[in-house]
């Protein structure tokens, strides 16, 4: 500028220059995020474009996570943020050109199972590569039995793509795709979602370059260390309010052949915290299997949130956070484990997480999730003029924990962060019909802060075909746990609904066209005695339906008149006399 | 020009706080802000008309034309002070509009809340019948069920009914039906029909649409017979047009019809605004950016056109953020708004950086520096410490400012824990907001499928200007335009608004098996219907009809928007249909999809008439001249870290033709406009200032 004062002393260099980090720090997200935006927009599976099952994130040269878009689930942020160290090993940094793309969905190097693919590309400026883009995503088919909890070996649950070049200086590797199109019951979907792929990291590559001739720099370096520096001090520093000590906490959930107990010990310490799964159930039979990785994610996500929020994912905040668990356990299993439905053990680790932190924060925490139910629904025959095979996976909710100061949320995804697939967008691609997609009286496990409510849905055939599902469900015979006197959830429950047989949560189910699918979904952990919830949000829940009449009366120990208004006097009684005769939960039979 | 002709045309915005008045008679302009009187709206509107007049010099006949765009439907919707609503649906369904979309927005906060559903569970009802996605009916409407209805209506004392059916908008006999039933039953309730108000596929998204319609029906049909009234006994007869959140016009007719239509219209206007500066100007792209007190208005505008969305989010329960609002699935100008304003607050996060908004210290108490008991630092503390405020011009010296009152706050929000000075704290919190802004852009427009660069930034509401030179070199953009008048934009872009209808509906055809009698036949329903609506506003008008499809490869997710031949479509359009998406998809991803068939998903019908005649800024050419500044401030420089001595101009004794290099700054009442080193100034004969980046042209 001209007219420059010489009279003033120049600002301290060291506060400016931390602006110009955090506005550079700033862009790098927005630039993951475009490239998430432009994965979304181009992508041809439901599972990516609707529910948003993907995730997108930027490395530097050395395989460190400087950011991510908030767009993912955690289970794919958290492992693709180790799964880029493989690709490096694989393919050092120095032996790839610009135009490159690698990819893999090996389970044990990424998020746990073949559906996920990893594409990673690498950004070049002024002849030299600066950084990483990686990209997961869920892909609706991979070939093999499918998703389902029923493969005894990983080679069974379909096709492996070891890391390998996708392209090759802008060149798609034309070899690959025509394995993966033979291979696959949806090849247009996967092979599409492939280019989305790569499309958006090109996308996030040019920006990149065009952020770093505006700022005038050669390479990430600096600003790496920085976010990392920052962001793990930050860690250290939420870490450093909470006492030390080992705090454990223990959930069993159904499982296939057995129940599984997860067992957490987190250690608090001043370097950070660690988490010990030992004691945790053995490996399954089948599917249901989690890989260190996916294990880590989900531990380090649950923690995460209920320490520290605010801070940004990255290396340097995930740091902070290690995990490990036996190799003879579920939730590091070794090869050739199966482990397509890795998810039904694997979200448990979040709750696991808030479970012990609950016990080390004043105020506590939320209660246990239903968690969310995905069912992988499959036929054959005649739709859209066409006769083929399909496949839809289909994500829906149960309710969320209670939290210490409010109700849980209703039919909402926890710990995954996924959306819905809209019935109408389901039934316009594949021949499905739903009957019925109601929320749940009573779901929600009763205290003085209610759990979320879950759903009940129903599932049939648009055509004379019969279809199948895929159950991978959990918490039907061991529901989410309230907290401080609140009641568990509801369990989850399956079944034909004419034919009304019960259904097992885990394997694969066939449903005869004239016949439909219900599922019935867990719902939320209450917290607090249900006797101390206010008698008029009591009444309230009675009026639109959330809570029964009779359940007012037995668990809340809420009388109504018959207009549907409170009874104070007789509540006041009947709550008194509950808690005299110590029956502040359910009446028992 | 729509109206009568030869007299005045008056654009009227009522928002939160604030009702304000534009109007324009053979080329002269004036505006007026009052207060809006929230009991009865109609009153400030009345009231506010009667003193502009005066100040005009003009008795009631002159007025030739109201244009009125208001955020009541939005208030309604945000305070939740609707019609007691009734949903009728799918048996099986009556949930959909409470479980949403069932994902968090915020992964990491366990404490979020989700927006509650306009229309409480005991009033969602459901009957039985069921469309599959072919329009297919699996099981008929149970009448009786739909009869039954009626008591409970009656007992619950239900003002509105939105009917929703799922598949509704490729078969709507079904809710047409219950309609027919119900409304026999109960003539003197309001209702919305899903199929009619949102015709498209997203079951959640319609539904949320036609509860929102009947929701806000029946204040809004209120307020606007008592604003007609009104209108009429002070004597005023003039047509009476109402601004859509798509940027187009309509009748109180229809506004009344399609309430949700209204919302936003404000913002509207503000877009309206840029475009016709852009027509004025001849600025193909353009990037629209309104900063006001408490938020900032981002739109794209191409070809003078704002870009159009059929989605937006009303309510947001949580920090502006996407997914925390209701989804309304109508027809509106694309925009992102992000709480970033003149009172947004400035705070340090627990990793030291700086943070500001999305909180905002409104104009009560306001920025610390008004002195009328804010403490926290807000943008406009930060912007006064950095020397870009006159503390005693501000708004025209009628709000004197505090310097020291502003070092304080800045002091103790952020400055103490930097361990920076007062001018570092402003400096930062001045290049977060700045940030924060061009990085909601740069998303925005790839969400869009656009590219923000190369485009010419028009900067206009109270703070855009102070902020708008950096924005756009953040952007990489190589021109901003400060305009005339740009305090009261919205009611000034309301005059400037086409009369325009848009009809959108789902209707899936693939290329390859393309039936054209069904496209055409539906084609020829929508722009019946679209005439239908547009005509009564038009007087007399020329028509002009737009169409477009929306298509995408078969079985992606998302769509992108092609021009279709607006008569009837020929087999050989088809292959120019293709031929149009693959280049448009090519040059938004870099890649076409080889081997997959293109399918439309949407029809888009647009009828316009009236656009009102653009003033060209081109001729004639005024004689460039170096204006005198009238005097020098001090700012602080970012680049070198300095504070600097910068010329100052007054904005009213700048003549077209003036031209000057920055830094400068340009002063008027209503705002402040800082021009960095990097830009260059020239005064266009509209009088507003255009700033191109030095080397760009």
């Amino acid at each position: 500028m001209a007219h420059i004062e010489q009279d003033r002393p120049a600002p301290m260099s060291n506060p400016l220059s931390q602006i110009r980090m955090q506005i550079m720090w700033n862009r790098l997200i927005a630039i993951v995020e475009e490239q998430a935006q432009t994965l979304i927009r181009c992508s041809f599976s439901t599972t990516v474009r609707e529910a948003g099952d993907l995730s997108a994130g930027i490395f530097d040269p050395q395989g460190r996570m400087l950011a991510q878009a908030v767009t993912g689930t955690p289970g794919h942020v958290n492992s693709m943020a180790t799964g880029v160290l493989h690709f490096l090993d694989e393919y050092p940094i120095d032996t790839m050109s610009p135009g490159d793309s690698y990819l893999t969905n090996d389970p044990w190097l990424t998020s746990g199972h073949l559906h996920d693919i990893t594409v990673v590309t690498p950004a070049f400026h002024r002849g030299k590569p600066v950084a990483l883009f990686a990209a997961t995503i869920h892909v609706v088919d991979i070939g093999g039995r499918g998703l389902g909890t029923d493969g005894r070996q990983v080679f069974e649950e379909g096709f492996s793509i070891p890391i390998m070049p996708l392209a090759r200086k802008g060149t798609m590797n034309e070899d690959f795709l025509k394995i993966l199109r033979a291979n696959n019951r949806e090849p247009v979907q996967v092979e599409g979602d492939l280019f989305s792929c790569a499309a958006a990291s090109e996308d996030g590559c040019r920006r990149l370059v065009e952020m770093m001739e505006e700022f005038g720099l050669a390479d990430l370096d600096d600003l790496g260390n920085h976010i990392i520096d920052t962001s793990r001090t930050a860690m250290l520093h939420a870490i450093e309010a909470l006492p030390r000590g080992t705090f454990r906490n223990e959930i069993t959930i159904d499982g296939y052949e057995a129940p599984v107990t997860v067992k957490a010990a987190m250690t608090i310490s001043d370097s950070g915290i660690h988490v010990d799964y030992a004691g945790t159930s053995g490996p399954s039979q089948f599917a249901i299997n989690v890989v260190l990785n996916y294990t880590a994610a989900y531990t380090c996500f649950g923690a995460r949130c209920c320490i520290a929020p605010d801070v940004p994912n990255n290396y340097g905040s995930m740091s902070t956070i290690t995990v490990s668990a036996p190799p003879d356990t579920i939730l590091n299993v070794q090869r050739p484990a199966p482990v397509a439905a890795r998810h039904i053990v694997g979200h448990i680790t979040a709750d696991a997480m808030i479970g012990c932190l609950h016990k080390a924060m004043a105020g506590g925490l939320q209660a246990e999730s239903g968690g969310g139910w995905n069912p992988m629904m499959r036929g054959s025959g005649w739709f859209g003029n066409t006769s083929r095979i399909w496949e839809n996976y289909l994500f829906y909710s149960g309710g969320m924990g209670a939290r210490p100061n409010k109700d849980g949320l209703t039919t909402t995804q926890f710990p995954s962060g996924v959306r819905i697939i809209p019935i109408e967008a389901a039934e316009a691609i594949t021949p499905l019909l739903f009957w019925r997609k109601e929320l749940l009286p009573d779901s929600g496990g009763a205290g003085k802060y209610r759990g979320g409510l879950s759903q009940v849905l129903e599932i049939g055939s648009a055509t004379d075909s019969p279809i199948s599902v895929q159950a991978m469900f959990d918490r039907v015979e061991h529901p989410a746990r309230g907290r401080n006197g609140g009641l568990p959830g509801k369990p989850g429950k399956l079944t034909r609904v004419k034919r009304n047989t019960l259904l097992t949560a885990k394997g694969q189910h066939q449903i005869s066209s004239d016949d439909a699918l219900r599922l019935e979904l867990p719902g939320g952990g209450g917290i607090g005695s249900p006797l101390e919830r206010r008698p008029e949000a009591v009444v309230e829940d009675v009026a639109e339906g959330y809570v029964t009449a009779q359940a007012a009366c037995d668990i809340y120990g809420v009388v109504l008149n018959e207009d549907g208004t409170l009874d104070r006097t007789a509540t006041a009684m009947l709550r008194s006399e509950m808690v005299k005769i110590g029956r502040d939960g359910p009446a028992t039979a | 020009m729509i109206g009568k002709s030869g007299r005045a045309r008056v654009g009227v915005d009522i928002g939160g706080t604030f009702t304000d008045f534009a109007i324009e008679i053979g080329g002269r302009r004036l505006s007026r802000k009052v207060l809006t009187t929230a009991a009865a709206p109609e009153k400030g509107v009345l009231e506010g008309l009667a003193a502009l007049l005066e100040d005009a010099g003009l008795s009631v006949d002159d007025v030739g034309l109201i244009i009125h765009g208001t955020t009541l439907a939005t208030n309604a919707l945000i305070e939740r002070k609707g019609a007691r609503t009734a949903f009728v649906t799918t048996d099986g369904f009556r949930d959909i509009v409470e479980s949403g979309f069932e994902s968090r927005y915020e992964q990491y906060d366990l404490t979020i809340d989700l927006p509650k559903p306009l229309v409480p569970r005991r009033w969602r009802f459901s009957v039985p019948e069921r469309i599959d996605s072919t329009g297919r009916i699996h099981r008929p409407l149970d009448t009786d069920a739909v009869k039954a209805l009626v008591p409970q209506f009656e007992r619950e004392g239900i003002e509105a009914v939105a009917i929703g059916f799922l598949h509704s908008y490729i078969n709507s006999e079904h809710e047409n039906a219950a309609h027919r039933i119900l409304q026999d039953a109960l003539p003197g309730l309001s209702y919305s029909l899903s199929s009619v108000v949102s015709p498209e596929m997203r079951e959640y998204e319609r539904f949320s649409t036609a509860c929102a319609n009947a929701y806000v029906q029946p204040r809004m049909a209120t307020y606007l017979q008592a604003l007609e009234v009104g209108l009429s006994a002070a004597g005023i007869d003039c047509p009476l047009l109402l601004m859509l959140s798509s940027g187009g016009l309509t009748t109180i007719e229809t506004a009344s019809r399609f309430p949700v239509r209204l919302v936003e219209s404000g913002p509207a206007g503000g877009a309206i605004f840029s475009s016709h500066i852009a027509r004025q100007c001849e600025y193909e792209k353009v990037l629209s950016f309104d900063m006001g007190g408490t938020t900032a208005k981002i739109c794209l505008i191409d070809d003078f056109v704002p870009q159009t969305s059929r989605l937006f989010e009303v309510a947001r329960v949580y920090r502006f953020r996407k997914g925390s609002g209701l989804p309304l699935r109508i027809p509106v100008i694309e925009m992102v708004e992000i709480g970033a304003g003149g009172g947004s607050i400035a705070r340090v996060d627990s990793m030291n950086r700086i943070t500001v908004g999305p909180d905002s210290a409104g104009s009560e108490p306001g920025p610390a520096c008004y002195q009328r008991g804010g403490d926290q630092a807000t943008v406009t503390d930060a912007d006064l410490m950095l020397g870009r405020i006159d503390p005693e011009q501000f708004a025209g010296g009628k709000v004197p400012l505090d310097p020291a009152a502003s070092g304080r706050a800045l002091a103790a929000n952020v400055g103490d824990a930097l361990g920076s000075s007062d001018t570092l704290a402003a400096f930062g919190i001045s290049e977060v907001v700045d940030e924060n802004m061009a990085n909601a852009a740069r998303v925005h427009a790839i969400e869009s499928g656009k590219d923000v660069t190369k485009r010419t930034l028009i900067a206009f509401g109270g703070a855009a200007p102070l902020h708008a030179s950096r924005v756009a070199e953040k952007l990489n953009v190589s021109s901003f335009v400060v305009p005339t008048g740009a305090g009261v934009g919205s009611a000034v872009g309301f005059l400037q608004a086409p009369v325009a209808y848009e009809i959108v509906q789902s209707d899936h055809q693939r290329l390859q098996s393309f039936d054209l009698d069904r496209a055409n036949g539906l084609l020829r329903q929508m722009t019946e219907l679209a005439r239908t609506v547009v005509e009564p506003a038009a007087f007399g008008s020329a028509l002009e009809e737009k169409r477009m499809v929306f298509m995408r490869y078969v079985g992606q997710g998302h769509e992108i928007s092609i021009p279709a031949p607006t008569g009837p479509i020929l087999a050989c359009d088809i292959e120019l249909l293709r031929k149009s998406f693959e280049e448009e998809y090519g040059r938004l991803y870099s890649r076409t999809v080889p081997a997959s068939d293109v399918e439309i998903l949407t029809w888009v019908v647009k009828v316009t008439a009236g656009i009102a005649d653009a003033q060209k800024s081109k001729v004639p050419a005024h004689e460039p001249y170096q204006p005198k500044p009238t005097g020098k401030r001090r700012i602080f420089d970012s680049d070198i870290g300095k504070v600097v001595s910068v010329p100052v101009f007054q904005r009213e004794s700048l003549k077209p033709g003036a031209t000057f290099s920055g830094p400068a700054i340009v002063v008027e009442s209503e705002t402040t406009t800082i021009v960095s080193d990097k830009f260059k100034v020239h005064v266009n004969n509209l009088g507003y200032l255009e700033c191109t980046r030095h080397g760009a042209h």
